[in-house]
C-alpha cells in the first residue's frame, strides 16, 4: 500500500484506510468502503480547502470534512444540507468551477470529486453561515403557496417590469457567469438491440444474459461505478462482496466487443420508436477537458428493445422542522458509511417506518458509529441490536441553528423523549423509479403491499422494466428479473438468449407500514424542499380548491426544478388522498417528462456554436473575393461578397457608387451562383412548366429563356425567375437565391402529389455551376475574350433572352444565357463549379482594358431598384402579380397553381396596390424604406395609408435616392406628390410617384 | 488533370485548393476526393426497365437497390430515390460522363451533369465508426460494404457509402458547404482520437 501524505505532512496513514488514520484527516471518514485511498484530493468549498478522494462525490467529501451544512433554500433561505446520495438530490446545489466553465444548480451528490475542483454555495447573501434573506423564514406565515399571485395583483402592469424581476432576484438559485462557455459539447448516435437502463444488480444480469448471447447492448449508468445499491450495502452475491460481484461482471461486459458500457450517462429521455436520449459527462470530473475533446456528449440511442432497470428512490417522512442539516434518508446515510466510508456525524438516529431503516442501523453500528435511536412508527417493529429501539414512537421535532442537534421524540406511550443526534436517517419506504416509463403518457399503478406506484399502463414502444423500478425491492428478484428480462426482449428480436445463472442473494421481503407525515406539531414540516413546499402548503392548495395533482403541483411548485420531486412527490400525493378523503391511486401521480435529470444548455447546443452555428455555403469565387477584400454578408447560408472595397475608400457607398457606374459605363461582373437551379427533364417538361409559373412556357422556343413568376396556391406570388430551354425535354429553372429549396421543394410536391402522371425528373444543379453574370456596354467585347471564337455571341447571333451549351477558354464546356438583372447588355455565363475561380481570374484578366470591376449584392440591389426589378422585398408574401405590375402574365389561357384563386375579388380591387417608383422632391432627402405612404395633405393614420415603400437605394446614376413600392392605383399616379411617412420617428418626405423603371425605361440597352 | 482539363482553366477543390486535402490521424485518414466525375440518372415514365437494362449494359452490372451503391468497373452507382441513381467514374477519363450516360439510355432516362455540385471526403481507418457515430445518424456500426446511406452530418444531406465496415467509407456532401463539412469531421476526430 502506498502511503499518502495529507495536510501539509502532518498526517500519514494507510492508502486502505485500515488502520482508522482517515479519521485524523477528515472527521467523519470511516474505514472501508470504495473510494481510492491512496490519493488525496484538494478540493474548494466557499473558497475554504478541503480534502478527499478519488471516488468521493462532492457531497461524500464534504460530510467526510464534517460539513453538513451545503446550501440555502429557495425561498425562505433556510440552511439545508444534503438529503441524498444521488441525482434525485433536492438540496445540496452548488455552483461549480468559475468563469466560462461556471455551472451553476448542481447537485453535489452527483458532482465526482477531483483534485482542484471549486465549489460555491449559492442563494446566500453575504455568506451560508449568515444569510440576510434568511429574514425570509420570519415572514414564511405570508409567504405561503400562491403567495405572489394574491399580493402581486395590483396594479397589472407591475407585474412583468417591477413585481416579477424583484421575486426573481430575490428568490433564484445558482448564477452565472455571462462568459462564454470555453469548453466543447458532441453530439453523437448509437444503435442497439438492447439498450440497458441502470447497472444496478438487474440491469448487470440482463447485459449479461444479452452479451452473452451475441446482441448488440448498450448499458447506461448516471453513476460513475456500475452497480447500484450493491455499492451502497453490506450483503454479498454468492460468496462476494456486491461490489465485487459487480467488478467480475464488469470484466466480463468490458470484453464482450458487442456490449458498450457507459458509466456517467444519464438516459434523459424515452422518445419515439425505441428513441433514447443520453448525456454522457465525459470530462465532468476532470478540471477541464483536454483540448478539443468534449465535456459531454448528447448520444441519441436507437434501441430495438428497452429494459428499464432504473431501481428505486427511497422517500422522506414530513415533520417539524425535518429539514435541518443533517435530517437524510437513511439509504444514503447507508450509502455513505458503506461505499463513501462516511457518516454525517458520529451519533445518527433513524427515524423509520419500514425495515429498510434498520439496515442504516445495522450498518453505521457495525462501522463504529454511535446510533443513538431507531424510532420505527410501528409498534411491532423488529429488534435491534445495539441501539435503543422506539417502537410505535415518531419524530415531532428537531432542534440545531445550522445543523441537527437533537430530535424530540413522541413515544408510544405518549411521553416525549429528546434524542441527541447529529443525523437522522429517515425512511418512508422507496418508490420504484417510473419516470421513463411515463415520458410517453404510460401512468404508473398503485401497489398496495409495496405502497408505491409501479409500471403500468402504454409504456413507451418496445420498453420493459425489471428489478425495484419495477417493485422488485430484493436482490435476488432483481438479479432473476433482469436475466428473464434480457431474454424476452431478446425472443422478441429472434435472438435466443440463455438467462444467466442466478447468483445467491438476499430476498428480503418488503414490510412497510404506509406513514406519510408526522400530523402533530404547528410548525412546517417540509414535503418539497427544494421548493420549500410543506404539508401546509398542500393543505391550503386543497383548501383553495386546487385538488387535480397538476394543479397541485402547480399551485405550490411542489415537485418542480431540477429534482423534479423525486423526493416529494408522493409525500403531495398521499396527503392530498388523505384530504380528499381518496385513495392514493384515485389521486393519481402528475406527468414526467423529459429530461429525468437536468440537462446542460451547452449539451444541447452542441458544437453548434459562435461561427460554427450552423454550416455556410462559399460561392466560387469566395477565395478570389476574400483576396480583393471583399466584405461578405450572409444570405441565408451563402456567404456573398457585398461589395468590393479600393484602396481610398472610407465608406460603402464609393465602393457601391463606383462599382454601379463602372458597370453602367463599361462592364462589371457578379457572382450569381447562389440562385437556385433546378434541371427539369422528361416528355412533360413543358406542360409541367406550365403549371408552376402564371405565365406560358409550352411555346418557349429551344435556346431561349424566359422570365417567369410563381404563385402559391392562394395566388400571392412568392418567387420569380427564369427557365431556359436546351431542348425540347429539357429545362434549367432558376430561382432567387432565398429561395431556392423552397421552389425546389414545392416543384417536388407538385412531380409527385399534384401531377404524378406527368413525365417530370427534377434535381438541383445549384451549386454544379459557378455562374457569373457580366453586365454592361462592354459585356459582350469582353466575353468574346473568353468565349471560344466557333460561337457567336453577337446580337444577332445571340440575342436578348438567347442561351446555349458553348466553350470557353479554349475547351471548358459552358453554358450561357443572356438575361439582364441590371438592365444592361448583360449575359451570364455558368461553368462547372471547380473552373469558376479561375474563370473569374480570366474575366478580370480580359476585361482589363474595359476597366471590368467586380460588384457585389449591393450594387446589384441598387442596379435592380434602378430598373424596378422587384426581388425579396417585393415578393414579400402579401403580393399578387398584379400588385406587381404583372397581371396580365397570369396566363388565363393555361391553369397554373395559384391561378384560380388569383382572381378572388379581393386581390383585384380597382384601387390595389401597384409597384411604382418614388424620388424625393428635394434631391438631398432620403428616400427611407419602410415608410408609409400618405397623400400630400390630410391626416396620417392608418385609415388613410396609401401603401409603402419597400426598397431604397442611392442611384450614383441619377445622383438622389430612390425607391420602389406599392402605392394604391400606382400606375395612374406618376407625376402626383406624396408623402413618405415614418410616424415612429416623426419623419416624413415629399415624394415624387414616378415609374419604377428609373434607368432605361425603354430596355434598349439590354437589347444592344 | 483531365483531357478535358487542357484549356486555360485551372480547376480547385471544394476546399477550395488545387491539390486534394489530406488530415491523417491515428486511425484514421481523411482524404478529400476530386477525382470522380458525377451524373444523375432518373428513369423516365414508364421506362424503368428500359434505363436498368441499358444502365446495366453501359455500366457492367445491375443499378443497385434502396440503400446500396454498386461498383463495376471504372463506374459506382448509388440509389438516390425511387427510380433515381448517382453515377460516377474517374474524372480523368469521364468527365463528360453525363453525355456518355445519357447516349446509353437515350430517351429512357434522364441525366444531368452533378460533379460539381458535390464534395467527397472518404474516411479510412480503424475509428472510422468511432468518429462517425458523432457525426450522423446511420447505424454505421450495423453496416454492410454496399450500404448507401441518406443521411445528415453538420446539419448537411450527405449520402455515406460503405466500402469496408468499420474501415472505409465515403462522405458525399454539398459542395458549396464543403468547408463546413470538413470542419465537422475534423472536430469530430479530434474529439474522438
Amino acid at each position: 500500500m502506498t502511503d499518502a501524505i495529507l495536510n501539509a505532512g502532518t498526517v500519514a496513514f494507510q492508502a486502505d484506510g485500515s488502520t482508522g488514520a482517515r479519521k485524523g484527516v477528515q472527521v467523519n471518514r470511516l474505514d472501508g468502503g470504495l473510494i481510492k485511498g491512496s490519493k488525496a484530493l484538494t478540493f474548494t468549498f466557499d473558497g475554504k480547502r478541503y480534502k478527499g478522494f478519488e471516488g468521493d462525490t462532492l457531497a461524500s467529501a464534504l460530510l467526510a470534512n464534517g460539513v453538513r451544512l451545503m446550501g440555502r433554500s429557495f425561498k425562505y433561505h433556510r440552511p439545508r444540507g444534503v438529503l441524498t446520495s444521488g441525482s434525485e438530490e433536492p438540496n445540496a446545489l452548488v455552483e461549480l468551477r468559475s468563469g466560462g466553465r461556471q455551472e451553476p444548480n448542481t447537485r453535489a451528490t452527483t458532482a465526482e470529486l477531483y483534485d482542484g475542483l471549486e465549489a460555491n454555495s449559492q442563494n446566500r447573501w453575504p455568506s451560508l453561515k449568515h444569510d440576510f434573506m434568511a429574514v425570509n423564514d420570519r415572514f414564511s406565515n405570508f409567504l405561503t403557496a400562491g403567495f405572489y399571485y394574491k399580493t402581486f395583483m395590483w396594479p397589472a402592469a407591475f407585474w412583468e417590469k417591477i413585481y416579477e424581476p424583484i421575486i426573481r432576484k430575490a428568490a433564484g438559485l445558482g448564477s452565472i457567469s455571462f462568459e462564454d462557455d470555453p469548453d466543447a459539447y458532441d453530439k453523437g448516435f448509437l444503435h442497439c438491440d438492447l439498450l440497458v437502463i441502470g447497472s444496478g444488480p438487474s440491469g448487470l444480469m440482463a447485459a449479461l444474459t444479452a452479451g452473452r448471447a451475441g446482441a448488440q447492448v448498450i448499458i447506461a449508468d448516471e453513476d460513475f461505478l456500475l452497480g447500484g445499491r450493491l455499492n451502497a450495502e453490506t450483503f454479498g452475491i454468492n460468496d462476494l462482496t456486491g461490489s465485487a460481484w459487480v467488478e467480475q461482471v464488469q470484466a466480463e461486459l468490458a470484453a464482450l466487443p458487442n456490449v458498450r458500457v457507459m458509466p456517467r450517462t444519464s438516459i434523459i429521455g424515452a422518445f419515439d420508436h425505441g428513441i433514447y436520449g443520453a448525456v454522457e459527462r465525459v470530462a465532468d470530473h476532470v478540471l477541464a477537458p483536454e483540448a478539443g475533446k468534449p465535456r459531454q456528449i448528447l448520444w441519441r440511442i436507437y434501441s430495438k428493445r428497452a429494459l428499464l432497470a432504473a431501481g428505486a428512490t427511497e422517500r422522506p417522512i414530513a415533520f417539524e422542522n425535518n429539514d435541518r442539516p443533517g435530517v437524510m434518508l437513511a439509504g444514503a446515510v447507508r450509502a455513505y458509511a458503506n461505499r463513501w466510508a462516511v457518516t454525517p456525524d458520529q451519533s445518527v438516529a433513524v427515524f423509520t417506518n419500514n425495515d429498510d431503516g434498520h439496515r442504516t442501523a445495522a450498518d453505521l453500528i457495525a462501522k463504529g458509529v454511535k446510533v443513538t435511536a431507531v424510532i420505527d412508527t410501528r409498534p411491532d417493529a423488529p429488534k435491534v441490536d445495539g441501539a435503543e429501539l422506539f417502537a410505535g414512537a415518531q419524530v415531532i421535532d428537531t432542534q440545531g441553528r445550522l445543523g441537527l442537534e437533537t430530535v424530540r421524540l413522541r413515544l408510544a406511550n405518549g411521553a416525549t423523549r429528546d434524542v441527541p443526534c447529529g443525523a437522522l436517517a429517515v425512511s418512508g419506504g422507496w418508490n420504484p423509479n417510473v419516470h421513463l416509463t411515463c415520458h410517453q403518457r404510460g401512468r404508473p399503478a398503485w401497489r398496495e403491499d409495496i405502497a408505491a406506484f409501479v409500471p403500468a399502463g402504454t409504456l413507451p414502444q418496445n420498453m420493459s422494466v425489471a428489478g425495484a423500478a419495477n417493485g422488485d425491492f430484493s436482490t435476488a428478484a432483481a438479479l432473476r428479473a433482469g436475466a428473464e428480462g434480457a431474454v424476452a426482449a431478446l425472443s422478441d428480436l429472434g435472438i435466443d438468449a440463455k438467462a444467466a445463472d442466478l447468483p445467491a442473494a438476499e430476498d428480503a421481503p418488503v414490510n412497510v407500514t404506509p406513514f406519510w407525515y408526522v400530523k402533530e406539531g404547528k410548525g412546517r414540516a417540509w414535503l418539497d424542499q427544494q421548493n420549500d413546499v410543506t404539508v401546509k402548503d398542500v393543505k391550503l392548495a386543497h383548501q383553495e380548491n386546487f385538488r387535480s395533482v397538476e394543479h397541485l403541483k402547480r399551485y405550490t411548485t411542489l415537485g418542480m426544478a431540477t429534482d423534479q420531486g423525486k423526493t416529494s412527490n408522493m409525500g403531495g400525493l398521499a396527503i392530498m388522498a388523505e384530504l380528499a378523503g381518496k385513495q392514493i391511486p384515485e389521486v393519481g401521480t402528475t406527468m414526467f417528462r423529459p429530461p429525468y435529470t437536468p440537462v446542460s444548455f451547452g449539451v444541447m447546443a452542441g458544437r453548434s456554436v459562435g461561427e460554427e452555428f450552423r454550416p455556410t455555403r462559399k460561392t466560387p469565387s469566395h477565395k478570389w473575393a476574400e483576396e480583393q477584400g471583399a466584405e461578405f454578408v450572409e444570405v441565408g447560408q451563402w456567404l456573398r461578397a457585398q461589395w468590393f472595397p479600393k484602396a481610398g475608400e472610407t465608406h460603402w457607398r464609393q465602393s457601391v457608387d463606383r462599382e454601379v457606374l463602372q458597370t453602367r459605363n463599361s462592364v462589371g461582373i457578379c457572382d450569381v451562383t447562389t440562385l437556385g437551379k433546378i434541371d427539369v427533364q422528361g416528355k412533360d417538361a413543358a406542360a409541367f412548366l406550365n403549371k408552376m409559373y402564371a405565365n406560358a412556357f409550352a411555346k418557349l422556343p429551344v435556346g431561349k429563356v424566359r422570365y417567369g413568376l410563381m404563385l402559391r396556391e392562394d395566388g400571392i406570388a412568392y418567387d420569380d425567375g427564369t427557365a431556359a430551354r436546351f431542348a425540347e425535354d429539357h429545362f434549367v429553372v432558376t430561382t432567387t437565391t432565398a429561395n431556392a429549396v423552397l421552389v425546389y421543394r414545392n416543384m417536388e410536391f407538385a412531380r409527385q402529389c399534384l401531377f404524378p402522371d406527368m413525365d417530370v425528373q427534377l434535381i438541383s444543379t445549384t451549386e454544379a455551376w459557378a455562374q457569373f453574370a457580366v453586365a454592361g456596354p462592354n459585356a459582350r467585347k469582353l466575353l468574346q475574350k473568353v468565349v471560344d471564337p466557333e460561337f457567336d455571341i453577337s446580337n444577332e447571333g445571340f440575342p436578348f433572352m438567347a442561351c446555349g451549351e458553348i466553350t470557353v477558354a479554349g475547351g471548358c464546356r459552358a453554358r450561357l444565357f443572356r438575361i439582364s438583372f441590371s438592365g444592361e447588355l448583360a449575359y451570364e455565363i455558368a461553368v462547372p463549379t471547380r473552373y469558376g475561380d479561375a474563370l473569374l481570374r480570366k474575366l478580370m484578366e480580359a476585361g482589363e482594358e474595359f476597366g471590368a470591376v467586380p460588384y457585389g449584392t449591393e450594387a446589384l440591389g441598387v442596379m435592380r431598384i434602378e430598373k424596378g426589378h422587384a426581388a425579396g422585398n417585393e415578393l414579400n408574401g402579401t403580393t399578387s402579380a398584379l400588385n406587381l405590375g404583372m397581371g396580365r402574365m397570369v396566363s388565363k389561357k393555361k391553369d397554373c397553381i395559384g391561378n384560380t384563386l388569383s382572381e378572388r375579388e379581393g386581390m383585384n380591387r380597382e384601387d390595389a396596390l401597384k409597384l411604382v417608383g418614388f424620388k424625393p422632391v428635394n434631391a438631398a432627402d432620403p428616400v427611407p424604406a419602410g415608410s408609409h405612404l400618405m397623400n400630400a395633405d390630410g391626416e396620417v393614420s392608418a385609415a388613410t395609408d396609401q401603401g409603402y415603400i419597400t426598397s431604397a437605394a442611392y442611384s450614383p446614376v441619377l445622383g438622389c435616392a430612390i425607391g420602389i413600392g406599392f402605392l394604391k392605383r400606382g400606375d395612374a399616379r406618376l407625376g402626383e406628390v406624396i408623402r413618405a411617412v415614418n410616424p415612429l420617428e416623426g419623419k416624413e418626405v415629399q415624394v415624387e410617384v414616378v415609374s419604377a423603371h428609373f434607368v432605361d425605361p425603354e430596355g434598349e440597352r439590354l437589347r444592344g | 488533370m483531365g483531357k478535358f482539363d487542357n484549356h486555360g482553366l485551372k480547376a480547385i477543390s471544394p476546399l477550395g485548393g488545387h491539390e486534394p486535402r489530406v488530415d491523417a490521424f491515428t486511425g484514421l485518414l481523411i482524404r478529400e476526393v476530386t477525382d470522380r466525375a458525377l451524373a444523375s440518372l432518373a428513369a423516365r415514365q414508364g421506362q424503368e426497365e428500359a434505363v436498368n437494362s441499358a444502365a446495366a449494359a453501359y455500366l457492367g452490372g445491375a443499378l443497385p437497390g434502396p440503400a446500396g451503391w454498386t461498383e463495376t468497373g471504372a463506374f459506382a452507382t448509388w440509389w438516390m430515390g425511387p427510380d433515381l441513381w448517382m453515377v460516377s467514374a474517374p474524372h480523368d477519363s469521364h468527365e463528360l460522363l453525363a453525355g456518355e450516360l445519357k447516349q446509353a439510355v437515350g430517351e429512357a432516362g434522364s441525366v444531368v451533369e452533378q460533379t460539381d455540385g458535390w464534395c467527397r471526403f472518404d474516411m479510412e481507418g480503424a475509428r472510422c465508426s468511432d468518429v462517425l457515430e458523432r457525426l450522423c445518424n446511420a447505424d454505421v456500426r450495423g453496416g454492410k460494404a454496399g450500404s448507401a446511406v441518406r443521411t445528415s452530418m453538420e446539419h448537411l444531406g450527405v449520402f455515406l457509402l460503405c466500402h469496408a465496415p468499420g474501415q472505409q467509407y465515403s462522405i458525399i456532401g454539398p459542395r458549396s458547404s464543403a468547408g463546413s463539412l470538413h470542419h465537422a469531421l475534423m472536430a469530430a476526430a479530434k474529439s474522438v482520437i
